[in-house]
């Protein structure tokens, strides 16, 4: 077990090296000179290097490179050339607000999909089967921002059961916090939630045709007790693997969202940086991004572990 | 009063009958092996009396499991018979097991789940089970899971979980088709063992007429959905009234006569083969390890000449297959085909690869769905520098097809039109179209029925005065190496063992495998013997 | 044919009808304002209204199902004529180093989020429906790659493969003429999902200012500019939204048809 887990973490680490190169390559290679493509072409010379000079960008492209890099180890993802301001200060901020968006959205679609999918399962080719199927067929095919619009106009406006956007921030206690996160969390989860039911549903078919199956039945497991003791876990394998690509949907909407319900987060902070060609903002965003998809998926390899022994015995 | 009576048992799945009137009884300590070929009936009469029938199955008549009709039993109360009264062992013990729970939770599960006892008496009874089935505790204990354990030792666990119980019916459906022969001979031991000690009636579904002969008190023979005959082992055997009887053993036990060869010149000469898998490390910077497959394995095979080649799953036989095919390199030795190596400078020489073909084991892998039978037994033409076109290729086709008994017509078909002995037919077929010198027959005729297997014996005796074969026949069937061979080998764990004229091997095995393998082979008795 | 097929293509296809009818003719003008007649329900003159320019819905919808569809579909191709390659060859150099770097690759493509790649185009190159298209193309690639990966394997395995390879046939061949045609089912159904899920995709980035740029109307860009009206004008948002869901919706049940209606003739083939 602790050898592959080991195993993950290396290649968890090779990942993120190989992918803040390629962050790097795009942003600050790419462009050319950093500094010119942030000031626009009419810059004077020594105004530009006075910007390369305050935002580390003199030097050559290895030496900015582990710059950036060693600097992001020790949390410090440099200066805002807008703000002026340490860019691990103004992400720390953001961060409160769209990492609880996505995992309170994850957790909801999680809740929403296992029963929906193994209530489904269960009911095979029968009413309450369709109608889930039915359902969900409908929630895949529809854009999570508009739902949350339907949402505000619905709840917000007409109800008046939730603020239609903004963010009371978690000063006022967890629960004004999560109140006014639910709206978006809710956006965010019913589509993912969706996809997640059908998964787990075709996955428990998948199981209930094994013939270890057949064998709980020959045990005199009723068909119920057969589906939750044997079916369940073995269902897990693949659904992992969706719940692990889920996040990184989740935090990607939640960018999305976040515009919707003027909730400020890291998706209002990449796109102010993106309009105000910030870039080493939009860097360090993009590689925080990666970062939580890439150590999601080093977790979900740990949980197939924990699922699966084939997996922890084998080096 | 018997333990079971099936009484005029009909079925149907969705409209379409698989059962029809059948009948049978067992009494307790009787084992009753129900047997007859694929489509017989024979697992869906097994299924009927669990009632673990599919979807859409409906039945008619009486199944009577100690005076109560398990028919009209409702499904709660089947719950608590099954497991408890009724134990059932698969055919498929590497699948049979929940692959994330251990065998110990496993085999306490039949116990709990019928709240039979409180779970330290359970644990202990489970330890028990699984000693008496040959696993005990000290050396498996039961927190493995099943991919730790081989497949005669998965089979031990299914049937721990069948018995654990103690029911008064055990059902094995094919328990043994999946094992090696020396564990079908320890695990059909068990079995009788478990009858005897515990009183239980066993309902034993079976293919392999030798195995029934061996173990059944009564014999039900099915085809199609009804029972042909039935009646006391011996009896039956001694005395067999249906035409069907008779073909089902006759071709279990089919013989062919093999023309004469002289043959003396080598064709195929391997010479201490060595090929080696690479293993996963054991930690990350250990060095790989390596498990030999194929270890120093020499033999020569003379033009003319048919060799078998016989051992276990995991000898090596199938790599030893694909290194003489060329699809893989080996580590060390040399195999050398008509003179020249099969393979030159980490490549395949196509040139000694136009000499040889294959065929394999599976008749329904074995072509692809999307082409046409023209096509697919064409395709060796691609080893050919000027392959035939036009009517010279369709004269070949229509020539092959007709020597392995198809129609010249059927070469316009596409292969899921054809049964699985004609698509055997039609691999034969493309192995034979461009005369290669050596043919390799990889379990051909494993998956097929007997009386299919028979007929496809009976044609390659023929194709051999034909087209003066020579070919190496790789099978675990003891009994078809036999007949379809002049010179044997064994394998066992990468080495040839034992070699010699396949009747001398057969009659005065040297080697203590070789005993082992020919004693664990449950043998056919002679009918003409028992009869006369 | 099931139901999900008929009813799939169906609206697949009045989608895609509108897309090009629109080349020819709309209802309107989609771009002629008239802002005297902004915010107008649906009614006969204008079946979907009008928006706060006046600008009739209808024109715009059918309009904004040309980027949507070219999208999509250019990002589906640009997925499968990469991904399938990649797939095929990983899987007939299967556990050599060169299937080793393309599925670490996938590994890698599989954490940069479609949204992610549009933003890291956009803040370089700036915003446009060439980048969706980049930034959806990329992401797919690993999608078809996998899957053909995966089907290729198991393909690998069979029997026919190995008598083909004992005819002498190399792995290009055999992946041409053996694979590709076994898998290719499974891959025209996976293109009709990942058409759908492009055309999500597209709406999503439009929407935050990163695909299609005006004048090229979008649907995206539509609801982002419904959005601070919906309290009095919830046409602009229901409309647009419905078109998208419509569409993907009608893809899914066609993607979902298509695989019930090719795998039973796949079975009957080996059976």
């Amino acid at each position: 077990m602790l050898r592959y887990a080991l195993k993950r973490l290396i290649s968890l680490m090779i990942s993120l090296a190989v992918a803040s190169v390629v962050i790097f390559a795009v942003i600050e290679v790419a462009p050319g000179d950093p500094a010119s493509f942030m000031l626009g072409v009419n810059a004077q010379e020594d105004t530009l290097a006075a910007l390369r000079a305050e935002l580390g960008l003199d030097g050559s492209k290895l030496e900015r490179y582990f710059n950036w890099v060693s600097g992001m180890l020790v949390g410090d993802f440099g200066t805002s050339y807008t703000y002026r301001t340490p860019v691990s200060q103004m992400i720390a901020d953001r961060m409160w607000v769209s990492l609880p968006l996505a995992l309170y959205a994850l957790t909801l679609s999680t809740l929403i999909a296992f029963p929906a999918g193994i209530y489904a399962a269960a009911r095979r080719g029968k009413p309450g089967d369709l109608t889930v199927m039915g359902a969900t067929q409908l929630g895949i095919a529809v854009p999570n921002f508009w739902f949350a619009m339907m949402l505000v106009l619905i709840f917000a406006i007409n109800l008046r059961w939730f603020n239609a956007g903004g963010f009371a921030g978690w000063d006022q206690g967890l629960w004004t916090g999560l109140h006014s996160l639910t709206l978006p969390a809710i956006a965010l989860a019913l589509p993912q939630a969706a996809i997640l039911a059908r998964v787990m549903r075709s996955s428990l078919l998948d199981i209930l045709g094994e013939d270890f199956m057949r064998t709980a039945r020959a045990k005199g497991l009723s068909r119920r007790q057969a589906l939750w003791r044997h079916g369940v876990r073995n269902a897990l394998i693949p659904v992992l693997t969706i719940i692990g690509l889920q996040f990184s949907f989740l935090l990607a909407g939640s960018i999305i969202i976040e515009q919707v319900f003027y909730l400020p987060g890291l998706g209002r902070l990449v796109f102010q940086a993106i309009s105000a060609r910030d870039l080493i903002v939009v860097e360090s965003v993009v590689m925080l991004l990666v970062f939580a998809v890439i150590t999601v998926n080093f977790l979900v390899d740990l949980a197939y572990a924990a699922v699966d022994p084939r997996l922890r015995s084998r080096t | 009063m018997s333990l079971l009576e099936v009484e005029n048992l009909s079925l149907s799945i969705h409209g379409a009958p698989i059962l029809k009137k059948i009948n049978l009884s067992i009494d307790p300590g009787q084992i009753v092996a129900v047997t007859g070929e694929s489509g017989s009936g024979k697992s869906m009469t097994a299924l009927a009396v669990m009632q673990l029938l599919p979807n859409g199955a409906q039945t008619q008549g009486e199944i009577r499991l100690e005076g109560r009709d398990v028919l009209t039993t409702p499904e709660a109360e089947m719950c608590a018979l099954r497991g408890a009264a009724i134990g059932m062992v698969f055919q498929e013990p590497m699948t049979a097991l929940n692959p994330v729970k251990t065998i110990g939770d496993q085999v306490m599960e039949t116990i709990l789940i019928h709240k039979a006892m409180p779970a330290t008496q359970a644990l202990d009874r489970t330890k028990e089970v699984l000693r008496r089935v040959g696993l005990p505790p000290e050396r498996f204990p039961l927190s493995r899971y099943p991919h730790e354990l081989s497949g005669g030792q998965r089979q031990r666990v299914v049937i721990a979980m069948a018995i654990a119980l103690r029911p008064t019916l055990l059902i094995a459906d094919e328990p043994t088709t999946a094992l090696d022969v020396t564990t079908q001979a320890q695990i059909l031991d068990l079995l009788k063992g478990l009858v005897r000690e515990y009183g239980m009636g066993l309902l034993m579904i079976t293919h392999d007429l030798a195995v029934v002969a061996d173990m059944a008190d009564q014999i039900v023979v099915m085809r199609h959905g009804e029972v042909v005959e039935a009646g006391p082992t011996d009896d039956l055997l001694r005395n067999m009234q249906h035409p069907y009887t008779r073909m089902l053993f006759e071709a279990s036990g089919h013989q062919v006569a093999l023309p004469d060869t002289a043959g003396d010149r080598p064709l195929l000469e391997v010479t201490q083969v060595v090929r080696d898998y690479h293993l996963p490390r054991k930690g990350l910077f250990d060095k790989p390890g390596h498990h030999r497959a194929v270890d120093q394995v020499s033999f020569t095979l003379n033009r003319g000449e048919r060799l078998g080649l016989v051992g276990e799953s995991g000898c090596g036989k199938s790599t030893l297959t694909r290194a003489i095919l060329g699809l893989e390199e080996v580590q060390a030795g040399e195999i050398r085909l008509d003179g020249a190596p099969v393979f030159t400078g980490h490549k395949p020489n196509p040139a000694v690869r136009r000499k040889m073909q294959v065929v394999f084991q599976d008749p329904y892998g074995s072509f692809n769905p999307r082409h046409k039978v023209a096509r697919l037994i064409t395709e060796p033409f691609h080893l050919l520098d000027t392959p035939p076109t036009g009517t010279e290729r369709q004269d070949r086709i229509a020539e092959m097809l007709t020597a392995v008994g198809l129609s010249p017509n059927d070469a316009g078909k596409y292969i899921h039109e054809f049964s699985g002995g004609q698509r055997q037919r039609i691999a034969i077929a493309r192995a034979l179209i461009i005369r290669p010198e050596l043919i390799l027959f990889d379990e051909a005729v494993s998956a097929l029925d007997v009386s299919v297997r028979a007929q496809i014996l009976d044609l390659l005796a023929e194709l051999c005065a034909t087209y003066d074969l020579t070919y190496l026949f790789i099978s675990h069937d003891l009994s078809v190496v036999r007949t379809i061979t002049d010179r044997v080998m064994v394998m066992q764990a990468g080495k040839i063992v034992e070699q010699g004229e396949t009747e001398q091997v057969f009659t005065h095995p040297q080697h203590s495998y070789t005993r082992t393998l020919i004693d664990a082979a449950p043998v056919l008795p002679d009918i003409g013997a028992l009869a006369g | 044919m099931s139901r999900n097929l008929i009813l799939g293509a169906l609206l697949a296809s009045l989608v895609l009808l509108a897309a090009l009818v629109s080349f020819v003719w709309t209802p309107y003008d989609h771009a002629a304002l008239d802002i005297p007649g902004k915010l107008k329900t649906p009614s006969a003159q204008n079946w979907f209204g009008t928006d706060h320019f006046g600008r009739d819905m209808f024109s715009m919808i059918m309009v904004g199902a040309r980027t949507s569809i070219a999208v999509a579909l250019v990002a589906v191709g640009i997925g499968m004529a990469l991904g399938v390659p990649l797939g095929l060859t990983a899987a007939a150099r299967k556990g050599s180093w060169l299937d080793e770097v393309i599925m670490r690759g996938n590994d890698l493509v599989f954490a940069f989020p479609s949204l992610v790649i549009a933003i890291l185009i956009t803040a370089v190159f700036g915003a446009g429906a060439i980048n969706a298209i980049i930034a959806i193309g990329i992401f797919n690639i690993p999608v078809f790659a996998r899957i053909t990966r995966g089907a290729a394997l198991s393909l690998w395995e069979r029997e026919f493969i190995l008598a083909a390879r004992v005819s002498g046939k190399g792995a290009a061949r055999i992946s041409a003429e053996h694979i590709l045609p076994n898998v290719a089912n499974l891959l025209i159904v996976q293109g009709t999902i990942q058409f759908s899920l492009g055309i999500l995709a597209e709406a999503g980035l439009s929407y935050v200012g990163l695909g299609a740029q005006p004048p090229t109307p979008s649907w995206g860009r539509m609801l982002a500019d419904a959005q601070t009206m919906v309290s009095f004008a919830p046409h602009l948002a229901l409309i647009p939204g419905l078109a998208i869901i419509v569409t993907v919706l009608g893809l899914n049940l066609l993607g979902d048809g298509l695989r019930d209606w090719l795998d039973p003739r796949i079975r009957v083939a080996r059976a």
